[in-house]
C-alpha cells in the first residue's frame, strides 16, 4: 500500500502538546461549533432562502392585503391606533418569523446532535463542552434568523408596511423575540430522548395558540380578559407589541415597554441556563 | 499518562465500574477486555474525560478529568464504538470541522486533511457526504478524524468491528507506527487476536472489576496451559468420554460440540487417548491463546 507509506511518512508527527493551543481552542469554542452548524445549514440554503422569501410574500398578500382591505374599509383603523391593517400586522409577522426560524433550529437539529448522528458527542470529545455547544448552536441560529428577518423586512419595505427609518430597531426587536423563545425551546428539546410526535405537539398546542392569542392579527385588548393571559406569558406578544411601538409609535406606557424587554431577557437567561445544565448533563451520562 | 486508583462509577444503585486500579505508561498500548456490560465503555468514557467518576482517583496527563476535562481532551484522540460523523457534511469537511474544534489553524488543517484522507484511503470520496459512505469507510473516517490533533493518547473503542481483514491489517500497521512515534494507545476489543497483536499490556474486566492484568503472553502463561488439544467425538458421546480421559492434561473442559484438554503437550495427550482405544472424529493441537484466557476468566455464558 504505497499510499499508506506516503501518508505515514509525509509529515512529521509533532503531537498535540505542540500543535494544540488549548487556550485558543477554549476561547473560540462556541465559534467553532457555530461554524460547523452554519456549514450544515448551507447544505440547505436554497430551501432556507425560498422559505424566507416565500413566507412573507404569501402572508402579506393573503392576510395583510386581503383581510387588510376588509378591515380598513370597515373603519378598523380607529381600533388599531389609526394605522392601516398592514402596518398593524407587519411587526407581528416579523416577530413570528424570527420565532419560527428559531423554533426550527431548536428542534430537529438538537435531536440530530444527541440522538441521530450524535454529533454533539463528537464535539464533546474535543475541548468543546456543553455550554459551548449551546452557545454555538444559538449563535448559528441567530445568524440564520438574521438573514430570514432581513429578507422579511425587505419585503415589508417593498409592500410599504414599515418605514425604512425603523427597519434597524425592528430588526433587533424581532431577533430578540426569536432568541428568547429559542433559548427556552433549546432547553426543552435537550430533555427529549425520541421525537414521538413531540415537535408536532409543540407546533399545534404551543406555537399555534401562541400566534393566535398574542395579538398577532388583532389587538390583544380586544380579546376577553380571561384569554389575555395567553398573550401576557407569550414572548411573541411582548415582541410584537415592542415592534408596534417602534414601527408606528403605537401608544404604550413606558413601564410596559420596559417590561417587554425585561420579559424577553428573562426568557433568554432562563432558557440558556437550563440548556447549559441539561446539555452538559446529557453529554456526561 | 493515566493513573486510576479505586476508580468507580455508579448509576443509582448499579456499579458499572467497581473500584479498579490500573496505570498506563507513555507509549504503551493498553487493552481493556471483557464481555458486554463489563464496564469497559464506562471506563473509556471516564478516561475520555466526558463521564465523571463517582469515586476513587483518576489522573490523565497529570490532570483531574472531573475538573479539567476540556484541557485533557485537547490531547486525546477518540474513536467511539459508534461512528458519530456529521452525516450532512462532506468527508473532508468532517475532518476539517473536527480539527477546528481543537482550535487548529486553517492552513495546518488544509494539509492535515489531505494527509488523513490518504491515510483513510478516502481521497476519492472526499466530496461525498458522510452518510453516503459504506460502513467500513465511515469507520476509517472516524479513525482518521481521531488523529487530526496528533493526540498524545489515542482511545479506540472496538476500532475494527465491521472492518474487512484488509482494512483491519492496515489499521494495525498504522497503530503500530503511531505507537513507535510515542503515542499511547488505549483499546477495547472483542477480538483476541487484535489484543494479542496490539496490546503490550491489558486488563480483563468482568462485572465492573478487574479479573486479571498483564501482557498477553503473561496472561496465557498464568491462566492457560501451553497447548490445547481439541477432540470431537460427536455431541452425544462427549460427556461420557470426558470421564474416561479426565486424568489427562492440567484441566479439561467439556463443551457441547467438543472436549478441550489444556496441557503442556497436546500431542502426547492425543496419543494417550488413542491408546485407550478411543477414536475422535477430529482432533487438533494448538497453542493456547488469549481467547482461552478470556473465556476462562469471564465464563462462556452469553451476556445479554
Amino acid at each position: 500500500m504505497p499510499s499508506i507509506e506516503k501518508a505515514v511518512h509525509a509529515s512529521a508527527w509533532q503531537g498535540s502538546l505542540k500543535i494544540v493551543d488549548v487556550a485558543r481552542a477554549r476561547n473560540l469554542a462556541w465559534m467553532h461549533v457555530a461554524e460547523a452548524r452554519v456549514r450544515g445549514m448551507l447544505k440547505w440554503w436554497t430551501s432556507i432562502a425560498a422559505f424566507s422569501l416565500g413566507n412573507p410574500v404569501l402572508y402579506l398578500f393573503s392576510v395583510g392585503i386581503g383581510i387588510g382591505a376588509l378591515v380598513d374599509a370597515n373603519g378598523g383603523s380607529t381600533q388599531l391606533g389609526g394605522v392601516s391593517y398592514l402596518t398593524f400586522l407587519a411587526p407581528a409577522l416579523l416577530a413570528s418569523a424570527a420565532l419560527a426560524s428559531f423554533q426550527e433550529e431548536m428542534s430537529f437539529p438538537i435531536m440530530e446532535g444527541f440522538e441521530w448522528d450524535k454529533s454533539f458527542f463528537a464535539m464533546n470529545s474535543t475541548p468543546i463542552n456543553g455550554s459551548d455547544i449551546v452557545n454555538g448552536i444559538v449563535a448559528a441560529s441567530f445568524l440564520k434568523t438574521a438573514v430570514t428577518v432581513g429578507i422579511y423586512e425587505a419585503v415589508l419595505l417593498a409592500f410599504g408596511a414599515i418605514d425604512l427609518s425603523v427597519a434597524l430597531p425592528m430588526f433587533f426587536s424581532a431577533l430578540i423575540t426569536g432568541i428568547a423563545f429559542g433559548a427556552v425551546m433549546m432547553a426543552v428539546t435537550s430533555y427529549i430522548k425520541n421525537d414521538d410526535g413531540f415537535f408536532a405537539i409543540i407546533g399545534r398546542f404551543v406555537i399555534a395558540p401562541m400566534v393566535m392569542f398574542s395579538g398577532t392579527y388583532y389587538p390583544l385588548e380586544s380579546m376577553p380578559i380571561y384569554l389575555q393571559w395567553v398573550g401576557w406569558i407569550s414572548p411573541l406578544w411582548h415582541g410584537t407589541d415592542l415592534g408596534r411601538v417602534i414601527s408606528y409609535g403605537s401608544p404604550q406606557q413606558g413601564w410596559i415597554v420596559i417590561s417587554h424587554w425585561l420579559y424577553l431577557a428573562t426568557w433568554l437567561v432562563v432558557g440558556l441556563t437550563l440548556a447549559y445544565r441539561q446539555v452538559s448533563k446529557r453529554l456526561a451520562a | 499518562m493515566i493513573i486510576a486508583r479505586g476508580l468507580t462509577k455508579t448509576y443509582g444503585e448499579f456499579k458499572a465500574v467497581d473500584g479498579i486500579d490500573f496505570e498506563v505508561r507513555k507509549g504503551e498500548a493498553f487493552g481493556l477486555l471483557g464481555p458486554n456490560g463489563a464496564g469497559k465503555s464506562t471506563t473509556m468514557k471516564m478516561i475520555a474525560s466526558v463521564s465523571k467518576r463517582t469515586g476513587g482517583e483518576l489522573t490523565i496527563l497529570g490532570l483531574d478529568p472531573n475538573k479539567r476535562g476540556p484541557e485533557i481532551r485537547a490531547h486525546l484522540g477518540v474513536v467511539p464504538q459508534q461512528d458519530n460523523l456529521d452525516r450532512e457534511l462532506k468527508v473532508h469537511e468532517n475532518l476539517y470541522v473536527y480539527g477546528r474544534f481543537f482550535g487548529l489553524g486553517r492552513k495546518f488543517l488544509k494539509a492535515k486533511v489531505e494527509e488523513l484522507l490518504e491515510f483513510a484511503q478516502l481521497t476519492e470520496k472526499r466530496n461525498a457526504k458522510a452518510e453516503e459512505l459504506s460502513g467500513g469507510m465511515k469507520r476509517r473516517l472516524t479513525i482518521a478524524r481521531g488523529l487530526v490533533n496528533e493526540p498524545e493518547i489515542l482511545m479506540l473503542d472496538e476500532p475494527t468491528t465491521g472492518l474487512d481483514p484488509q482494512a483491519r491489517h492496515i489499521l494495525w500497521d498504522r497503530l503500530f507506527r503511531l505507537k513507535e512515534q510515542g503515542v499511547t494507545l488505549v483499546i477495547t476489543t472483542h477480538y483476541m487476536d487484535e489484543a494479542e497483536q496490539l496490546c503490550d499490556r491489558l486488563i480483563v474486566m468482568d462485572k465492573g472489576k478487574i479479573m486479571a492484568e498483564g501482557s498477553p503472553a503473561d496472561l496465557i502463561k498464568r491462566y492457560a496451559s501451553k497447548e490445547v488439544l481439541e477432540v470431537r467425538f460427536g455431541s452425544s458421546k462427549n460427556v461420557e468420554i470426558a470421564e474416561q480421559i479426565a486424568h489427562l492434561g492440567e484441566r479439561i473442559e467439556v463443551l457441547p460440540d467438543r472436549i478441550l484438554v489444556y496441557s503442556d503437550n497436546g500431542e502426547a495427550d492425543l496419543q494417550e487417548i488413542l491408546k485407550l482405544g478411543l477414536e475422535p472424529v477430529t482432533s487438533l493441537v494448538r497453542r493456547s491463546s488469549l481467547e482461552d484466557v478470556f473465556l476462562r476468566l469471564t465464563g462462556r455464558t452469553l451476556v445479554e
